[in-house]
């Protein structure tokens, strides 16, 4: 294990990192990685007995870049309303680490890689990931960051379960986990909508079965896979405040197919804006590491054996509107959490946004992990 | 601090270094003065969102959840003490909430307001109302309590339902006071409860 950080002109701390770990790195599917690229960043610095460090996971479309501003985009951090200076997650009194995940298009490895074996992008050839490779792609990077144990992991949606997984896969190296808007599984609803956004991709021509050149990616399939999934992250409490029926740009219908409502003219520039931001091979790849992901699975389908004996605290957050991942779905991790006798808190906030409440602004979700964190030191 | 006096008669009942599950923990008040002088694994249930986030705020492990729908998540055995504090009488299923707090514990104890309080009494008989008074302050169409009993009540359904009533305090005015004519005098009541 790398030495824990002193100079402060240490390359691997601060934003915008990137490092390419030696391999072979070794896959749940049974295939390996020659070596593994991890792009991330860190905040604040890691403390005299390395008690202090917060990995913070990033959902579907997410990365590292999750209190800083977005270097393509120029957005602030996705995040940046959980993370940051007298933030719950504070660079103050926490080292923080986000890195995006394996698969993903932020500088880790992933079908956008080149492939040693033949000096191009790997596109399909890259081998089928779980959240599980993506897991132990993580304790990777923080084995070379010098952190061996957590103080916690605070990830929403995927990020979330990440953090669940992180618990049942790494139990000794994570002291708390905080879980929002997230679940122990892909549900069939879930799956559904994501086959929805693959097949979208894949029946755009300029797809050509992964085989796309950059500057020619399937921007018409990644786009309405984009629309579908964002419909997901809403509500239709929220669709209906925001949007109505409500006309863009026009007085009265005009009898065709241009975008003439405004939740029309909303989603097709969501699904514009994403594919300046996003690859389609690695929405394809994630998905389906989501939809592979059931922690009960290996257990007989008993959730709280994935959990048994744990010492991790957990806190779960959900959200009245989020449909996605509904309440339902973290009161099932809850009883198996409780069930299994972990310390375990949960709450269901309430929010008209939908999916989305996450990342919103959200007091009670902060007082909660603020008063979570802060009990864990 | 100081803990409102039906507070602190639970909290005598609870041994230190227990395992504890409040259920009804409100913002965890209760809960954290338990951790912070008695050394207990606490835990809590409260029915409202701001509640927890208030109970989670203090560093307390409290989930969202509802007595009647939610205990039955618990393994049995899995604290030493539950807690039901000024809960009981809103249970919608009162006497399958006792059978559980001794199912996932080895002792209950258990505080409520006394409907048979002379006052209550007089409310009714005199007075022709419903009660309101300090330990039953809401109206009635207001109020979360829907299954309100006597001091002699709840002994008799302890009895029914097979628990061992191993200690009893009783609290008028805010102190605490002796067993005599409890029924009729004291306005809260607190058992500790075991298996027989």
């Amino acid at each position: 294990m790398a030495t824990a950080p002193s100079l402060a002109h240490d390359t691997r701390f601060g934003l915008d990192r990137g490092v390419t770990l030696p391999g072979p790195f070794a896959l749940e599917s049974g295939q390996t990685l020659a070596a593994l690229d991890i792009g991330y960043e860190t905040y604040g610095a890691l403390n005299a007995d390395a008690s202090n460090a917060v990995l913070v996971c990033h959902a579907l479309t997410g990365d590292q870049h999750v209190a800083s501003i977005h270097p393509r985009t120029g957005k602030p951090g996705w995040w940046s309303r959980l993370v940051g200076d007298g933030k719950p997650v504070d660079p103050a009194r926490h080292f923080i680490v986000c890195a995006n995940v394996l698969g993903g298009c932020s500088g880790s490895s992933g079908p956008g890689s080149i492939d040693p074996a033949t000096g191009d992008r790997y596109a399909m050839a890259f081998p089928v990931i779980t959240i599980r490779d993506m897991v132990r792609a993580q304790a990777a990077l923080l084995d070379h960051l010098g952190v061996g144990v957590l103080q916690a992991i605070v990830g929403g949606s995927m990020g979330g379960m990440l953090a669940l997984d992180w618990a049942v896969a790494l139990p000794d190296r994570v002291r708390s986990v905080v879980g929002v808007a997230t679940a122990a599984r892909h549900s069939a609803q879930n799956i559904a909508f994501h086959e929805v956004g693959r097949q979208a991709i894949m029946a755009d021509p300029a797809w050509a079965a992964g085989a796309y050149a950059a500057d020619a990616p399937p921007s018409a399939g990644l786009a309405v896979a984009r629309m579908a999934a964002h419909i997901t992250y809403l509500s239709e409490e929220g669709l209906t405040a925001k949007f109505g029926r409500r006309l863009q740009n026009r007085a009265a219908l005009g009898f065709g197919f241009d975008a003439e409502f405004q939740v029309e003219s909303y989603l097709r520039h969501q699904g514009l804006a994403f594919v300046e931001r996003f690859d389609a091979n690695s929405y394809l790849y994630i998905t389906r590491a989501l939809d592979y992901f059931d922690l009960a699975a290996p257990h007989d389908g008993v959730l709280a054996k994935a959990f048994a004996g744990t010492k991790t605290r957990f806190a779960i957050i959900s959200f009245t509107s989020d449909w996605l991942y509904p309440t339902a779905e973290s009161k099932r991790v809850v009883r198996a959490l409780n069930a299994a006798g972990a310390a375990v808190s949960f709450v269901e906030l309430e929010s008209p946004h939908g999916h989305d409440a996450f990342l919103l602004d959200a007091p009670e979700m902060n007082r909660v992990i603020d008063g979570f964190l802060r009990a864990g030191t | 601090m100081t803990l409102r006096a039906d507070l602190a008669a639970v909290a005598d009942a609870v041994p230190s270094g227990a395992r504890v599950l409040d259920i009804g923990c409100g913002d965890g008040a209760l809960l954290a003065y338990l951790r912070d002088t008695k050394a207990v694994d606490a835990r809590g249930i409260d029915v409202s969102a701001a509640n927890v986030a208030s109970a989670v705020a203090r560093g307390l492990s409290v989930v969202q959840g509802d007595a009647d729908a939610d205990l039955a998540d618990y393994p049995a055995d899995a604290f030493d003490m539950a807690i039901l504090s000024d809960t009981l009488q809103a249970m919608r299923a009162p006497a399958t909430v006792l059978g559980e707090l001794l199912r996932i514990a080895r002792r209950a104890v258990v505080s409520f307001p006394n409907f048979g309080h002379w006052r209550v009494r007089a409310s009714l008989a005199l007075g022709g109302r419903m009660p309101v008074t300090p330990t039953l302050p809401v109206s009635w169409h207001e109020t979360a309590n829907i299954h309100l009993c006597t001091v002699d009540d709840f002994r008799a359904t302890a009895g029914e339902l097979g628990l061992r009533i191993e200690q009893a305090t009783f609290l008028g005015n805010g102190v605490r006071r002796g067993p005599g004519l409890a029924n009729l005098l004291a306005e809260q009541a607190v058992f500790v409860l075991a298996r027989r």
